[in-house]
């Protein structure tokens, strides 16, 4: 993925250290390899390669981790913008 | 998240509204303690890649939706894994093609005939489909041990935890491509860092880029087309004109859905919006420049204003087809952008009413 970086210092995703069990299921899932284990515990390494798809909060058991997960897709803005909802494809 | 706007990613039918794909893909039956299970071919045929081109451009797209259930392929026993896939034809396809020569078993959702990051991302590809299929398909009665294997892309729309709680199976996430199933599944069920991350390479780039260009397939466009060709042959628009805005606007449309993609780590900026203005001005110019004195300076300037900003605005609708951005980043460039782009159109219209009037 050289040279294909998004905007940076936007994204939504949260990490509750405390709360981490350790797991290790937010690095499996995670397609842009923004967590690394750290002392037992999952850390963010490069929070801004998160799209915030999702998957690390809907599978962290422990609830540590936390993200407004959405489609990164201008054509959703706009229906939302024009319905007055949320970013949606419109299906 | 993304990788997943645009048609491909809606159902055009509802679940039970449509016909299941035809069942050319099976071939036989395994006796199991709930029933006999379909054998599936590994093999894909000629008509299975003259198919999976028709999905892809969304050709009876709904037409070859597989029919969920259990599916074997080889000669699967009681331990053999169990993968789980969408009953999009081609994820379904890709899924057959990788296990050949393997016993497992195929476990297929009803994701409406949608791939399985769309799916994810809508949660139809989600922990309640995956339960209702393990407990339809009595699962714990055709194999001996308890784990479920999903392509990782599915993550966000299943919580592996709640899968496990209500159905007894541990949820393994396999690799992003179904390409590395066989790697991941000799080496014991391992990805490696490398088949966990999504890629967009200038192949992907382009394969997505299709969905963005059916703007030109737009009634609207079409209708604006033959509306200024319909004005020129009947000596009402200057042929120059009415080619040259016709030149120009492909151009744009071109340099924001062609050339963007293409380029992409390369134009400089991270807002998609300001990577295809960048491209926009450059292929504005380059008209200007080989036009000549074939436009006065209002006119030049209308067709600056309007590549480039057509060119952003496509570029910016692009976003949906990547796999790299993120929703709140999109909504951050969009704020920025779209006022600008609307600005820019409009003074481009009073700058072709100042080249038209003088």
């Amino acid at each position: 993925m050289a040279g294909l970086r998004y905007i940076d210092g936007v994204v939504t995703l949260k990490l509750d250290t405390e709360r981490c069990t350790g797991c290790r299921l937010c690095i499996a899932v995670c397609p842009h390899a923004v967590f690394h284990m750290a002392g037992g515990r999952a850390r963010i390494v490069d929070r801004d390669a998160c799209i915030e798809c999702g998957a690390c909060a809907r599978n962290c058991a422990a609830g540590a981790l936390s993200v407004d997960p959405g489609v990164g897709c201008a054509a959703a803005v706009i229906q939302g913008w024009l319905s007055g909802s949320e970013p949606t494809c419109g299906c | 998240m993304s990788g997943c706007c645009g048609p491909s990613c809606c159902p055009t039918a509802a679940r039970d509204e449509y016909p299941y794909g035809p069942a050319s893909h099976t071939c036989g039956a395994l006796s199991t303690p709930p029933g006999e299970i379909p054998v599936i071919e590994t093999t894909l045929t000629g008509s299975d890649r003259l198919q999976g081109w028709r999905v892809r451009f969304g050709i009876r797209r709904d037409h070859y939706r597989v029919r969920p259930g259990l599916y074997a392929a080889g000669r699967p026993d009681r331990s053999a894994p169990v993968l789980v896939t969408a009953n999009y034809k081609l994820s379904f396809d890709a899924v057959r093609k990788e296990v050949a020569g393997r016993s497992v078993w195929l476990l297929v959702l009803d994701t409406l005939g949608i791939n399985v990051w769309c799916a994810a991302g809508k949660g139809t590809f989600g922990s309640e489909e995956l339960v209702r299929r393990v407990r339809e398909t009595n699962l714990s009665q055709v194999v001996g041990h308890r784990t479920l294997v999903l392509p990782q892309l599915a993550a966000p729309g299943v919580a592996a935890h709640e899968v496990r709680a209500l159905t007894g199976f541990r949820v393994v996430y396999g690799p992003v491509r179904a390409a590395d199933i066989g790697a991941f599944l000799d080496d014991g069920m391992r990805a490696t860092a490398e088949m966990r991350r999504v890629r967009f390479g200038v192949a992907d780039r382009l394969a997505v880029t299709g969905v963005e260009l059916s703007i030109l397939r737009d009634g609207r466009v079409l209708g604006g087309i033959a509306l200024l060709l319909l004005g020129a042959t009947l000596g009402a628009l200057p042929w120059t004109a009415v080619l040259l805005t016709l030149g120009a606007g492909l151009a744009a449309v071109l340099a924001g859905t062609l050339v963007v993609p293409i380029l992409l780590p390369w134009i400089p900026g991270r807002a998609f919006a300001l990577k295809g203005a960048i491209v926009g001005a450059a292929v504005a110019l380059g008209i200007l420049v080989s036009v000549g004195d074939a436009a006065d300076p209002a006119g030049r300037v209308a067709l600056l204003l309007v590549v480039t900003s057509i060119a952003s605005f496509t570029a910016m609708n692009y976003t949906g087809s990547s796999t790299f951005t993120s929703l709140s980043g999109v909504i951050r460039e969009m704020r920025r952008a779209v006022p600008l782009q609307v600005a820019a159109t409009i003074a481009a219209v009073f700058a072709l009413v100042i080249s038209i009037v003088w």
